[in-house]
């Protein structure tokens, strides 16, 4: 088989420190060079290499917090549809919550993911498993019989278990398989059936508050039965420093503890809400500006590992509603990467730890293929132009869904390329 | 002077000359109200749909009155009959009716927010009827007009609100126009029923109402209602009447001719004493009479408003 080999790139694989000028040659599908060396090697008879005109060459991005309608909610997103959007975004991987309908609590549910997987989706989509039955809160899942079947992580969904006792017990059992448990922290109580952040902005909306406290809680409390039970816990979706704090406490402490959040919330605040603009309805709330610039530091310094979309696909049925009446959630995964790249054009975050948030941790933390192009791994990459401008337009939208926060947002940058194991799935 | 706006959504927005615009024609509307011959012809012709997702029987039939005074035609649709009950969607519901060509809406719900959606959904004005805990902008303007009738003026009054401000639409508008108006604005409250961030809104806050009324122009009293009293935002009844419910004695604090208000209905010996209610400083019955005037003055306006011309 003959090679396939981009020259004149700007490698930026953060797995293995590098950032350099070079070629990438790709043989059945993995990294056989890369780099000066690769660049080095010249090009065999009869193989055509393509000029990447010092565009970047990066890790397909690995996308930790996806949710996908199927099965149950076919009309809002498909594992197909949701692999073309993420093939857009320069995404290889995602990782699929088991909130759907039915809950994916059981192996077959797990075995159904895989195979469609399988067959009709063009990027690599891992299924997580629930971590109650139902996601209900009172009984443990099969851990072994799910991870042994291929689920990635366990997870609660949208809120944290309320019962604390269920908590330490799962994270106890999850230890014996060295299984990630995955939360979001939300005490619903607390959260009262609060729709955005707590605070001025609110209040003049007349819409009930969700304050931070509502996040840190649980988050705290976690972070105890962590080091209690020595179970790995990742905190999914942050959005307050305390929160970041906390973090910061159980990792500095030995714990084995890993924390992502959305970029939803590293480039959007509360006052996106505007008047009443349901597709900023989010979970957890859009936080404030000083929230958003304190978390974006806690990106840069490692405390955050992951940036993940939070994709969440949203119909008019769910969205066209009164703000305290709509569902939660926003597409994400097609504007992850150029939602990022604000981060690096403001200076906040460098495009090696960007990267590093959006594909090797990911990968290292939950164990998947991909997030590196080391020689010998799976050729799962992204070519992007960091100075590409455009305007996403609703149209453009490949999800089935159109509830983006992005709407005729401006980007600067975009992917030009996608493969996975060294097959195109998209070209801009 | 015109009023730019196409819809009244709320007083937010509104700037004081609009406010002002308002009141006066508000003033006109009481005098055809108190003739003999209560029916005018300005709306002859038009058709006023109200809208109520939410219970109301005050605001409605005020609102019903204030369109049948200018001659429009006026649909009342309850939400009891309607097809909301069967799933459709409050954008449907605004699309359904948007084609039957009505010339004014008027729309309460109990999310806020939910008129600004309808609105632009829609063909025709809209008036927001209350909100959610957003805003409920007529109440607000016959407050003004209350005030304005019996004081002379707006500017620089102290205007004591009291109660439930959290869960208030009522509060909200008020403390938006008294403050357009260039009234001081005073709240008193037990702090569970106060939003977070009160003391940006533009008031002076105050738990107690020895303070909060202390030289106060104007008391407004908010309905608190039955489900907040048992212990979930405050203990019990007696306990707030106690502390937040005026009678003579917390009275005594504001000046000797201070205005007593209260949007309704009221509950009396829970928020406010009947001796109270019925007595010479209040003003109650007046505000409901001055809400037919606002109301129709704000639909004669939005209707013969610029922006609202084909």
């Amino acid at each position: 088989m003959k090679p396939q080999i981009f020259t004149n790139a700007r490698i930026i694989d953060p797995s293995q420190n590098m950032d350099e000028l070079g070629a990438v040659i790709i043989l059945d599908g993995k990294i056989a060079a890369i780099g000066k060396k690769a660049a080095a090697m010249g090009v065999p008879a009869g193989v055509t290499p393509e000029d990447l005109q010092g565009h970047i060459v990066a890790p397909g991005l690995i996308d930790a917090c996806v949710h996908i309608g199927e099965p149950g909610a076919e009309h809002r997103e498909t594992i197909a549809s949701a692999s073309r959007a993420a093939a857009r975004g320069g995404v290889t991987g995602l990782i699929m919550m088991p909130d759907t309908d039915p809950v994916i609590d059981d192996v077959a549910l797990v075995d159904f993911v895989q195979r469609a997987a399988r067959d009709e989706a063009v990027v690599s989509v891992y299924p997580a498993a629930a971590l109650t039955k139902g996601l209900a809160g009172e009984q443990m899942t099969e851990f072994g019989l799910l991870l042994d079947a291929g689920a990635v992580m366990l997870t609660n969904g949208e809120h944290a278990i309320e019962n604390s006792l269920v908590m330490r017990r799962a994270m106890t059992y999850s230890r014996d398989f060295n299984a990630v448990v995955a939360c979001s922290t939300q005490d619903s109580y607390l959260s009262g059936g609060g729709v955005m952040n707590e605070g001025l902005f609110a209040s003049w909306l007349g819409l009930s508050g969700i304050p931070r406290e509502a996040e840190l809680i649980p988050l705290e409390r976690d972070l105890r039965l962590a080091a209690l039970t020595g179970a790995r816990y990742h905190a999914m979706k942050l959005s307050v420093p305390q929160s970041a704090d906390a973090i910061r406490a159980a990792k500095a402490a030995g714990h084995k503890v890993t924390a992502g959040m959305s970029i939803n919330h590293l480039t959007l605040n509360e006052t996106d809400i505007g008047e009443y603009r349901t597709f900023f309805r989010l979970s957890p709330p859009l936080r404030t500006e000083d929230d958003r610039m304190a978390m974006t530091t806690a990106v840069s310094d490692g405390t955050i590992d992951i940036i993940c979309s939070s994709h969440d696909p949203q119909d008019v049925d769910t969205k066209r509603l009164p703000f305290a009446d709509a569902a939660n959630g926003a597409i994400g995964l097609e504007t992850l990467l150029a939602a990022a790249l604000r981060l690096y054009h403001s200076g906040d975050v460098s495009l090696s730890r960007l990267i590093d948030a959006m594909s090797c941790r990911p990968a290292q933390i939950f164990g998947l293929p991909g997030g590196t192009l080391k020689i010998g791994s799976q050729a799962d990459l992204c070519v992007i132009d960091p100075d590409y401008p455009w305007v996403l337009s609703k149209d453009d939208i490949v999800s089935r869904s159109k509830n983006t926060a992005f709407e005729n947002a401006r980007f600067t940058g975009k992917v030009l390329q996608t493969l996975v194991a060294g097959a195109s799935v998209y070209r801009a | 002077m015109s009023f730019p706006h196409r819809h009244l959504l709320g007083i937010k927005g509104l700037s004081e000359p609009d406010i002002i615009y308002l009141l006066d024609r508000a003033d006109e509307a009481v005098q055809i109200s108190r003739q003999e011959e209560k029916k005018t012809s300005t709306l002859r012709g038009r058709t006023q749909i109200n809208l109520f997702f939410e219970a109301s029987t005050r605001t409605q039939a005020s609102f019903e009155l204030a369109g049948k005074r200018l001659g429009a035609d006026v649909m009342n649709m309850s939400v009891a009959n309607s097809s909301v009950k069967k799933g459709e969607t409050l954008v449907d519901t605004a699309m359904t009716l948007n084609a039957m060509r009505p010339d004014i809406l008027i729309v309460r719900h109990s999310s806020a927010g939910a008129v600004a959606l309808l609105s632009q959904k829609v063909g025709c004005a809209v008036v927001n009827a209350g909100d959610g805990a957003h805003e409920h902008p007529t109440q607000a303007l016959l407050d003004a007009l209350t005030i304005r009738r019996n004081k002379g003026k707006i500017a620089r009054l102290i205007v004591t609100i009291c109660g439930d401000v959290l869960h208030s639409r009522v509060a909200r508008s008020n403390i938006l126009l008294l403050n357009a108006m260039g009234a001081r604005v005073r709240v008193v409250a037990p702090s569970t029923l106060l939003p977070s961030g009160i003391a940006q809104m533009g008031v002076e806050v105050f738990q107690s109402m020895e303070e909060g009324l202390r030289d106060a122009d104007v008391v407004m009293m908010l309905r608190l209602q039955r489900e907040r009293m048992d212990g979930a935002f405050v203990p019990s009844v007696r306990e707030y009447f106690r502390y937040f419910g005026l009678d003579a004695e917390k009275l005594a604090y504001a000046k000797p001719d201070a205005l007593v208000m209260h949007p309704g209905p009221m509950n009396r010996g829970v928020e406010i004493a009947s001796d109270i209610a019925d007595g010479p400083q209040s003003v109650i019955e007046t505000q409901v009479e001055m809400g037919v005037a606002v109301r129709m003055a704000v639909m004669e306006t939005l209707m013969l408003s610029k922006a609202n011309q084909p």
